[in-house]
């Protein structure tokens, strides 16, 4: 079937410059790319800027609406909601980071290593991972937390865990298919070593995805985290991740307390703001054009 | 009387990247009388498909009808509204497309999705559409025509899917059928079976038909009027006898020119007896595991053996599952063999690439045939043509860009394109640098895998032009796996033809022109379309019918002997055949002698 848009056979590859403007990341990325920075920035220096100390009370008032001197209010001992919110960022954002990073790069390498090995190890490592599917994630939190107690090591890792097998699925599928295309058999038939072989022809190939499903773990784990907290069993007080914010103001819901909303809002926006990012990569990675 | 379709000024354009109109077909008109068949004729990008689906009011994602008419009968076709439109398709107006396979759903029954365009505009109820679908299906000359309705899309062969999408879209009795390159995907011998069907029914229906393709030759069987478009715009127009024979415009003498392909050098092989470059004896091989008598589960190759001298090319022909592209794997280390010997300048070639040395490796190199796959697309030219200089050879930064920028030079691409990625990059620049690459490791022979087959003509034959030129240049060898007769004539010195795994021809280039031939040889060379109108007529009388069913009962020992138009019952299907030496120099495997090959050629003497 004809290609539709190349129009000349033998066509001339575009200018520098018309790539470079293709290569620009869309409006909405940049959005989320803002976000994202600012809260990976507040990750880093959230104690440093809040304007009370964590754990003080400052306002004689519980549930404070928004005011000049409290920003956000304050929660139900009358704490500075803005300043728990900036600290606790490094919790949730920093203990989801970490555990995201161990998840996806755990099932990249794995995954890889099953594409490329193939047989009987492929069999073990994806039948192992299987039994960890089955396992209900919550369940499976909770007991370890009841086992192990629920210092932040602890949460990376049962997070890592709980979240590696899909993507250990995720890059296992995206290599075996890509393990099968011609580049990879002519890199075979040049006598290239396997670790050539997944660093130069398949990750690069693999990354769109990859950040993709990067992403949605994130979240995922952000979610887990926040739910955990919000059940008790996350970050302990007297430190706070957002989601034990929402857990402890929860008595300010009926009135509408911005103590109870803001931590859930800041969930929302990193959540929106980490999906806006990695959805608009896409473009930032040069077309790999397929005409049909 | 008025024609039945009529185009004028048609424009199409589509959304470039930088939001402006590009056109991709300008100012296009033609008019079309009741019964008649017009071809639209041109390369990749021509905007033949994209003028096609206009005719449906239809265009592509991206892409605008900017301007013009097109008249149906009555119909402005251009002015309907989206429920004027969904009458006018599938009812009207019908298409086939060039892929049947994808075309179909495969959890329905074939009865199912043919009848469903006549459910669908209610022109007939489910028992008379049925009755009428089976009787498409005789006419299209489908085995079975009875049952094939009740089967399964993958249950049928390609050659049929295309027939029963042919059925699929005149079971409303529209007024126009599009064909959109319906016989391109398919083997050379299954091909010219679904031409004759469709010009059977065509002719005998009085079908009016617009059909697209790039092949000048099959377009000559069928079409009354041809149109050769390209990048868009119209370059001629006229019946097909006279553009056939005399073509006014330069682009068409090119296209003619491309169609019948010209011998390129002789053979660079010296006469004296040397150490060929590649030996293969009594190799065996095949997919699945090994079994106790040595055998592989799925045998793809028996008994294959041949030699290439040094600058020499062999050509490798048969249709699909013939077992070529496993030849190439097996050479290539790619699949172990079961059995047999590979030696390269008489040293054998251990079976796997672990166990090859890297010279080795570079000695011997692949090249495959969809460069679209076949090249990184996360890398540049310049790190895909690099590494396998760095990798063989050592070289680095200067020396490197300099060696990568002569490789370009050899296969003539501007150095402009080393930063490109491929998706940047043509059909046939892509194929270009997939050959640059393989030079790269400065090989001693190439195993070329239809490098050609996803090409326009006009790029194919440069591709061919070129490799001819390296390998006088260079000194390489080739084999050329094609299943293009045509092709492989134009650039082998020896021709060896595989049928299911087994050679069953085997001679120099001359004698695949010369009688007698082994019978499936015959087959081959005579489906090959030729560009005078009523070959197709010639070459299909008193052929062996309804073959693509035969597959059932034993295995006979000749795999060609259920479609065989010379085979003696109670031979060919018990004893294996013998190889025999013919005068013209080459070897068969067949039963009959030479004699009896010539006075009865077989393909006719069926009738």
């Amino acid at each position: 079937m004809s290609d539709l848009l190349t129009s000349e056979p033998e066509a001339a590859p575009p200018s520098p410059a018309i790539r470079r403007a293709k290569r620009r990341l869309p409006l909405l990325g940049r959005v989320g790319a803002v976000i994202v920075a600012f809260w990976l920035l507040m990750a880093v220096f959230g104690q440093a800027v809040a304007p009370y100390e964590v754990g003080k009370v400052v306002d004689m008032d519980v549930f404070t609406p928004i005011t000049a001197a409290f920003p956000l209010g304050t929660d139900y001992l009358g704490r500075d909601m803005l300043s728990r919110i900036l600290v606790g960022t490094r919790y949730t954002v920093g203990v989801a980071l970490l555990a995201t990073l161990l998840a996806s790069g755990g099932g990249l390498l794995l995954g890889t290593c099953a594409a490329v090995w193939g047989g009987w190890i492929d069999a073990v490592i994806s039948r192992l991972l299987d039994t960890l599917v089955s396992i209900p994630s919550k369940m499976f939190a909770l007991v370890i937390v009841a086992a192990f107690g629920s210092a932040v090591p602890v949460l990376v890792a049962m997070a890592a865990f709980i979240y590696l097998p899909g993507a250990y699925r995720i890059a296992r599928v995206l290599a075996v298919d890509l393990n099968a295309m011609d580049f990879v058999l002519v890199a075979r038939a040049r006598g290239e070593k396997t670790r050539y072989i997944v660093r130069e022809e398949l990750l690069p190939n693999m990354t769109g995805p990859v950040l993709a499903d990067f992403g949605l773990r994130f979240v995922f784990i952000v979610l887990l985290l926040s739910g955990l907290s919000f059940l008790g069993f996350g970050i302990q007080p007297p430190q706070a991740d957002w989601g034990s914010l929402v857990r402890e103001n929860i008595g300010g819901l009926p009135e509408g307390a911005p103590a109870v909303l803001m931590p859930a809002l800041a969930i929302a926006t990193l959540t929106i703001g980490v999906n806006l990012l990695i959805d608009n990569l896409g473009g930032l990675r040069r077309r790999t054009g397929r005409t049909e | 009387m008025t024609a039945l379709l009529e185009v004028s000024g048609l424009t199409i354009v589509a959304q470039g990247d930088d939001g402006q109109d590009v056109p991709i077909v300008q100012d296009v008109g033609f008019s079309l009388g009741r019964g008649e068949v017009l071809a639209l004729i041109g390369e990749s990008g021509s905007g033949k498909t994209t003028i096609a689906l206009s005719l449906m009011g239809y265009a592509r994602a991206g892409c605008r009808i900017a301007g013009g008419r097109i008249r149906l009968g009555e119909t402005e076709v251009l002015s309907l509204t989206a429920a004027g439109l969904r009458d006018l398709r599938g009812r009207r107006v019908s298409y086939v497309a060039q892929s049947a396979a994808a075309g179909f759903n495969p959890s329905r029954t074939i009865m199912d999705q043919v009848v469903e365009g006549a459910a669908i505009h209610g022109t007939a109820s489910r028992a008379r559409a049925e009755a009428a679908a089976i009787e498409l299906f005789r006419a299209l000359a489908l085995p079975e025509p009875e049952a094939v309705g009740a089967r399964y899309p993958h249950q049928v062969s390609g050659g049929q899917l295309q027939r029963l999408m042919a059925a699929m879209a005149m079971i409303t009795e529209p007024d126009l059928i599009i064909l959109d390159e319906p016989t391109t995907a398919l083997d050379v011998t299954t091909q010219i079976e679904v031409l004759r069907a469709f010009k059977k029914v065509v002719r005998s229906r009085g079908a009016t038909a617009v059909y697209v393709s790039h092949d000048l030759a099959v377009v000559a069987q069928i079409a009354d009027h041809i149109l050769v478009l390209r990048n868009g715009r119209m370059q001629e127009t006229g019946t097909t006898r006279h553009l056939l024979a005399a073509p006014a415009h330069p682009y068409t003498k090119s296209l003619l020119a491309a169609a019948a392909p010209v011998a390129r050098s002789g053979t660079m092989a010296s006469p004296l007896p040397e150490i060929p470059v590649l030996a293969v004896r009594g190799l065996v091989a095949g997919y699945g595991a090994i079994g106790a008598d040595g055998m592989p589960a799925i045998p793809a190759l028996h008994d294959v053996a041949f030699t290439i001298r040094k600058g020499s090319a062999l050509g490798v022909i048969g249709e699909s599952g013939c077992g070529k592209s496993t030849l190439a794997r097996v050479i290539a280390g790619l699949l172990p063999l079961a059995s047999g010997s590979v030696e390269l300048n008489g040293v054998p070639l251990p079976p796997s690439i672990a166990q090859r040395t890297p010279d080795q490796l570079r000695r011997l190199q692949i090249v495959f045939q969809m460069a679209d796959t076949a090249l990184n697309p996360a890398h540049d030219i310049r790190r895909i043509l690099g590494r396998p200089l760095t990798l063989f050879h050592g070289a680095k930064r200067g020396e490197l860009d300099r060696r990568v920028r002569r490789l370009l030079d050899l296969v003539q691409l501007p150095a402009r394109v080393l930063d490109s990625v491929p998706g940047e990059l043509s059909g046939g620049q892509k194929q270009r640098v997939n050959l640059a690459r393989a030079l790269a490791a400065e090989p001693e022979l190439i195993l070329c895998d239809e490098v050609t087959s996803a090409l326009d003509t006009v790029v194919g034959a440069a591709i061919l032009d070129l490799m001819d030129e390296l390998r006088r240049d260079l000194g390489v060898s080739y084999m050329f796996i094609s299943h293009d007769l045509h092709t492989v004539r134009a650039v082998c010195d020896e021709v060896m033809v595989l049928y299911a795994g087994r050679m069953v021809e085997f001679g120099d280039r001359a004698s695949a022109v010369t009688a007698p031939w082994h019978p499936y040889s015959e087959l081959l060379i005579s489906s090959i379309p030729e560009l005078r109108p009523g070959w197709l007529e010639e070459a299909t009388a008193g052929r062996v019918q309804g073959v693509e069913s035969a597959a059932t009962g034993p295995r006979p020992a000749c795999a060609f002997f259920p479609r065989c138009g010379m085979r003696i019952e109670g031979v060919c299907d018990r004893e294996a055949a013998p190889q025999r030496h013919l005068g013209k120099g080459a070897t068969i495997a067949c039963h009959r002698t030479e004699e009896e090959l010539l006075t009865r050629p077989p393909i006719r003497a069926m009738t």
